[in-house]
Order: structure tokens, then sequence, then C-alpha cells
């Protein structure tokens, strides 16, 4: 979706603890992305490397933990490993899922110097 | 300058939060600077930092701050999504004219261009603001705030909250609002639904609009209804048209019982 938005914030965040944590120079970037979060992994990338270019996180490296999606199924009382937001259950092909986890977007950690 | 969207007028309240935000980190701020001096001082050296942080976590804390000045004036406020055309404009200039002398409503209508729909909105007869996103595809929760400081909505108003023309993105964006309510109109095709799932799993109302092209074209509404269901069990569907009337009955009901339930005062 807004991926380029979305590396905004991103980098927004990075310059807001450069000075909170001391660092001036950012390396690597680990987010968490679900598969159910609507983002593109390959247009995050593509926007980070617009977007940091002459910030202090220039060139850094993107690293991407993809986190699959999950969801309660109600009918089975179990949690069962979903693509889509429209998935069926696998087991019983119901559509009563509650997704849990797999809607993240998340910063987990930096190297930076 | 403002940090969310760049609108220069960040000096506001909200700012503020920002602060609040940066002084809870100061306490992390102390231990990697302890750990930083047990190192060679002076030598540039790569280190882990932990962040944790939800990406959108600025515009969340926006969204509650939202919330919070909602909840104090016990308002009712609808984030309007849909893609381009679906018939936003028109099903609230019909809304606005059969609730007007029965209850306080104002709008907020987000567009990338123009103040075209504002000015419909006005010329009902209640307030309306609009915002230009310029380039941006959707509203965030920053704008919206800053959008109140302007339109000062009355307490227990309805507020509508027109978001731009696109079903992607906003799904994304809480602005403090009770639901997110899409219309569909069944021109579009029905399986939307399934197309753009996530506006359908963040919406807890789906208005199914202009109801009365029906006779005319293919649209299969049980099978939209169903994709609607598959996408989120949980969603509330309406069929109607904002052009004829039929149908709004039931909507006109819906946002008076919601708007009561926002006068309940939870312990």
């Amino acid at each position: 979706m807004h991926e380029m938005s979305l590396c905004e914030s991103v980098l927004q965040v990075l310059e807001q603890q450069a000075a909170v944590q001391q660092y001036s120079k950012v390396k690597t970037v680990w987010l968490e992305i679900g598969a159910l979060a609507g983002v593109e992994i390959e247009a995050l990338r593509f926007s980070f490397d617009i977007v940091v270019q002459g910030s202090l996180a220039d060139h850094a490296h993107l690293e991407i933990i993809e986190i699959p999606g999950q969801a309660w199924c109600m009918p089975c009382s179990r949690n069962v490993v979903v693509q889509h937001l429209y998935d069926l259950c696998p087991h019983c092909g119901s559509h009563q899922l509650q997704v849990n986890s797999g809607d993240q977007m998340r910063i987990k950690e930096l190297e930076v110097e | 300058m403002c940090g969310v969207c760049g609108c220069g007028e960040g000096h506001s309240h909200s700012h503020d939060h920002e602060h609040d935000h940066e002084h809870s980190h100061d306490h992390d701020h102390q231990h990697e600077h302890n750990a930083e001096h047990s190192h060679a001082p002076g030598l540039s050296q790569k280190r882990m930092v932990q962040i944790e942080q939800d990406i959108l976590a600025k515009n969340n804390r926006y969204a509650a701050e939202n919330r919070r000045y909602f909840g104090e004036r016990g308002m009712l406020v609808l984030n309007l999504v849909s893609s381009p055309g679906s018939g936003k404009t028109t099903l609230l200039t019909e809304t606005i004219t059969r609730l007007k002398g029965e209850l306080d409503i104002a709008v907020i209508e987000g567009d990338q261009q123009t103040a075209r729909d504002a000015e419909r909105i006005r010329a009902t007869g209640v307030p309306a603001l609009q915002i230009n996103t310029g380039k941006g595809c959707h509203l965030d929760a920053h704008r919206v705030g800053h959008a109140l400081e302007t339109l000062q909505p009355k307490n227990h108003s309805v507020l509508f909250i027109e978001n731009v023309g696109n079903l992607v993105c906003p799904s994304a964006f809480d602005l403090g609002e009770a639901h997110k309510v899409v219309i569909l109109s069944v021109t579009e095709g029905e399986d939307k639904p399934i197309k753009y799932p996530d506006m359908f799993h963040a919406a807890d109302l789906m208005i199914l609009n202009k109801t009365d092209l029906l006779p005319h074209l293919d649209f299969d509404s049980e099978q939209c209804i169903q994709y609607a269901k598959q996408v989120n069990p949980r969603i509330k569907i309406l069929s109607l048209s904002a052009k004829t009337g039929e149908g709004m009955d039931s909507w006109l009901r819906w946002l008076k019982a919601e708007l009561e339930l926002q006068r309940i005062d939870y312990a």
C-alpha cells in the first residue's frame, strides 16, 4: 500500500532515536512485517533506499523478518495459518477466523555507530 | 515543523506528546550511554539498538489523543472509506438533510485536491473542513487532530470523516474513530471485498450503495455480502440507495443508536 509513507515513518523514528540512543549512522534496520499487514516487501525495499538517501541511514541495509499470518478458528477452537485475510480455515473451511498474528509492522532493532 | 505531515503547524498540544514519548526513552538512553563508556571512548563502534516500536506508533498516539477528545465530548465519529465514486458525498448530503434539525453534525473532507466536497457539504448547512492531502493517499490522525482545532465540533455531535477515495491505504491509519464504514457501490463489482481485503477487514459496517441501479447490472448482491463476511465475519451490512432513499431508514437508525452508545459513561 503506502510503502513510501511507511518508510518515512521508519526514518522519523531513526532520526528521533539518534539523539536519544546517541548514534550518528544507521547501518542495518530490522523490520518485522506480518504477512497480513498489507505491505509489499519489494515496494518497501525500493522506497526505503530512496527515502533514506542523504539521511543518517543512507545506504543502510534493510532486513525484513516476515511473520506468518495466524488466526483463531472459532469452530475448530485452535490457531490456523492463513496467507490472506479472505482465507478459509484449512481444516473446516469456515470463515469464522479471528486474526491474532501477522498484521504487525514493527521496527525491531538497529545496527548503528 | 510537524513531523507527521510536514504541515508546519506542529507547535500545538500534539507536539508535547511527542516530547512525553521521548522522555520515556530517556531511560534506554541512560543504559546505552553507560554501556558506551565501558568501551574505548572516541572509537566509532557498531552496536545494536533495540527499538521494538510499531511503525505506525506515532499515528496511533495521535489517534488515541483524538479518541480521548471524542470520548470526553460524547461524540460519534465515523471514518467513511471507499473507492473514488462510490457515492460517499451524496450519501453524506442525503444523511445530513434528513438529520439536520435533529442532530449536530460536522464533516471533515479528505481529498488529494480541491474543496469541492466540503462546498457540497456546506451547502447543506453544516460545518465542513476540507483537508487536501496533496500527494498523500490517506488522512492521518495528526491532520484530523488539527482539523478539530478549527472545526470545534459540538458535544454529542456526529462527526463524519470522509477519507480519500482509496480502498488500500486508509485501512492502516486509525484516526480515532468509533467505526470505519466502508461504502461499496453496486457498479463496482461484487468481488471488491476479496480484492481489497484490508479495508473490509478493518471496517465494522459496509454500506452497499446505489441499489437503485441493480436492475441494470449483473451485480450479485448475495455473493458480495458473502465475500465481505469471508474477509470479516463480524461486519454488518446495509443496502441502500442514497439517491432514491430506499434503505436510508436503517442507516439513520444505526447512526442514532451508535450516537446513543457514545453517551454512556462506562466506569
